[in-house]
């Protein structure tokens, strides 16, 4: 075994070691540890859960190679899932803490008065959810057989395991404790190579402000202006300024992230495990600290791989690399598929550029820039086996909170709360662990077998949650009067829009060839990409349910004395975790 | 319940300008006037870019600490804190 494999191996078992340490600590007695770790988890603490329950094989993976190919379009998701944050704490967490019970649809069962919101809920809460879990699993899939070239499938297998073992066993509070020690490895996993890399280039370790630095090479050029005159001379458009599909797409597209993030089920669970509505606040402050470290970090390892890759590749104009003398790092890529050269003129030299007659680089799969990045800057092998403990970290965490949304939703909100109401405590908390077995099972299936459609559906799991759960949400705290016939007709018009926008767009349920207008530019609406129109969505649902409220009347005076009560956060039933 | 109105008004008061700054400086500086603002630099930064991708995040961070204090005055002033 060469020492990069054998340092990947002990980072990762190593890291798996300890989650399972806290998992047989953390066992969970009652289903209030199961499903809100009992309400004692202080707010630096849920902060950190947070970061991980959020920063997904996605956050870790992808976006930053997204932005070193999008470069200013990028922004979209740096604002988008961050600036959700600011709408949790101010318009939802403390509230629906104050209001002190388990999960989302439950909230919405309580406020709307109505099992038909509660159903509503639970389907948008498990479409989201699932759609989000292939991601992960398969994120975990791609870490094992990457980095420890162990197959694809057993690699799941392990993670599914490993979920399993600490999902199960504690719950929520198992969760909570695994996921403040994923977060510091793949925080240090992340940034550790970011810091490396911007000294390398610039001088400075501190890749936020390497990023906007001199190269050190001498030439006194900034590194942003040099990355910009480099990927405009072979065509590419210019990096800070290339704005994705115009000025009103990226404001629909950030809007429908930043509301979609406040919405997802299995971010707002967390802020029901902390003991207070002034903690709830709090958390979400800390939370975003945690978040920003590495989505600070991640526009600079983007724009840094980027002119890497290109240096590499074209150290100077017109000194292209010879194929035959290409680096290990992109041998090792090729063999993956995730990097394609075809020497279509045939000079034996690599020409990459943006015409597609002459460019030779077919295929730059975007999640290379983060996982190839350590070796295409020459980094130690500790570093780059740091990389995959921290991909995994990333992906198991956000895969648990996911877990954790959909089983209790089920076993609380569908069996305990509908089907069979007289279900005693300890039932309730073994019917939980049984349907997080299940799920674990289903997400394991789908993780292996990804529908054809996955790509396309995180832009779902946003949609949906941007267009339904938020505007319920939030017009249950801040409009007294609303009832829940109006909230109801609200969330099933924002998400039929939503999903109409998307399928016409990218084909009914992404069958290919079923879409009846193309998802290009001049079919959209204002230039909208379907990914983006979950703020539309939102909005036709804050519209319809107006309406609606206008002509029915007003919620009940006991409803509307119950939204009096969770604005202020004292007094009334706020005896939380005992129902 | 008079209190409790004033509270919930003073608490909307601080919502709207916490929002109104989350607005500008994402979506007015990193969007909207993003091209006039890049003729400004903010050392290897063009200065909208640098709001888009990282000035936005950092007003973020801050905006929810600030509110969260101004909460906590506003909680005693009006004495609704938890016990």
């Amino acid at each position: 075994m060469d020492e990069l494999k054998l340092y990947t191996y002990i980072a990762v078992f190593g890291s798996f070691a300890v989650y399972f340490g806290i998992a047989w600590w953390a066992r969970a007695g009652s289903t209030s540890d199961f499903y809100v770790a009992g309400g004692g988890v202080t707010p630096m603490q849920n902060g950190m859960a947070i970061g991980a329950d959020w920063m997904s094989a996605a956050s870790f993976i992808s976006m930053a190679g997204m932005i070193s190919f999008l470069g200013y379009g990028g922004s979209v998701f740096l604002m988008g899932w961050t600036g959700g944050y600011v709408l949790l704490a101010m318009l939802l967490a403390p509230y629906m803490r104050k209001h002190g019970k388990f999960t989302v649809p439950e909230f919405i069962y309580d406020r709307y008065y109505s099992k038909t919101a509660r159903v509503v809920a639970v389907i948008c809460l498990i479409i989201a959810s699932l759609t989000y879990i292939i991601g992960q699993m398969k994120g975990v899939g791609v870490a094992f057989s990457r980095f420890l070239e162990v197959d694809y499938d057993l690699g799941l297998y392990i993670g599914m395991f490993v979920v399993w073992v600490y999902a199960v066993l504690g719950g929520m509070k198992g969760i909570t404790y695994t996921q403040i020690a994923q977060y510091c490895v793949l925080i240090f996993a992340y940034t550790i190579p970011a810091v490396f890399i911007s000294l390398q280039l610039t001088g400075n370790p501190i890749p936020q402000l390497g990023l906007g630095s001199t190269l050190a090479d001498g030439s006194g050029v900034y590194l942003l202006d040099k990355l910009d005159m480099v990927v405009t001379d072979l065509g590419f458009k210019e990096y800070t300024t290339d704005n994705m599909g115009g000025t009103v797409n990226m404001f629909a597209y950030t809007m429908s992230l930043m509301i979609g993030t406040a919405g997802l089920p299995h971010v707002i669970m967390r802020f029901f495990t902390v003991p207070s509505v002034k903690a709830a606040r709090q958390s979400a402050g800390y939370a975003l600290v945690f978040i920003a470290l590495l989505y600070t970090v991640a526009p600079a390892v983007g724009a840094m791989a980027r002119l890497n890759l290109m240096n590499t590749i074209e150290p100077a104009a017109g000194q292209n690399m010879e194929y035959a003398e290409r680096p290990q790092w992109f041998k090792d890529w090729e063999n993956t598929g995730l990097l394609q050269f075809e020497d279509k003129n045939g000079d034996g030299k690599i020409q990459y550029n943006a015409d597609k007659e002459t460019n030779e680089m077919v295929k730059v799969d975007r999640d290379i820039m983060v996982l190839a990045n350590p070796a295409i800057a020459n980094l130690p092998n500790w570093v780059i086996a740091l990389v995959a403990a921290g991909g995994l970290a990333a992906a198991l965490s956000t895969a648990a909170g996911l877990l954790l949304a959909i089983s209790s939703s089920i076993s609380h909100d569908l069996m305990k709360g509908i089907l069979t109401p007289d279900m005693t405590e300890k039932n309730e908390l073994l019917a939980g662990r049984v349907v997080m077995t299940l799920s674990i099972i289903v997400a394991g299936y789908l993780g292996l077998n990804p529908p054809g459609f996955a790509a396309g559906t995180v832009a779902l799991a946003f949609g949906l949650a941007a267009s339904s759960i938020f505007p319920a949400l939030m017009m249950g705290i801040f409009a007294k009067k609303m009832s829940g016939k109006a909230a109801v007709a609200g969330m099933i018009s924002g998400i039929g829009v939503t999903m109409l926008y998307v399928f016409q767009h990218k084909g009914i349920m992404f069958i290919p060839g079923t879409s009846f207008l193309g998802d290009m530019g001049p079919n959209w609406f204002f230039g909208i990409s379907p990914n983006a129109f979950g703020s539309v969505g939102a909005l036709v649902n804050f519209t319809v349910a107006f309406a609606v409220l206008k002509v029915t009347g007003p919620a009940p005076a006991h409803i509307q004395e119950m939204v009096d009560n969770f604005r202020t956060p004292h007094g009334g039933v706020s005896a939380a975790h005992d129902h | 319940m008079e209190g409790n109105e004033t509270y919930w008004s003073e608490n909307l008061r601080l919502i709207f300008i916490c929002l109104a700054i989350w607005f500008v400086v994402s979506f007015g500086f990193g969007l909207i006037l993003v091209e006039p603002l890049n003729a400004i630099r903010l050392g290897g930064y063009k200065l909208g870019f640098w709001f888009a991708q990282q000035g936005s995040i950092y007003t973020f961070v801050g905006l929810i600490f600030w509110y969260t204090k101004k909460m906590n005055d506003l909680d005693k002033k009006y004495n609704v804190e938890e016990s």
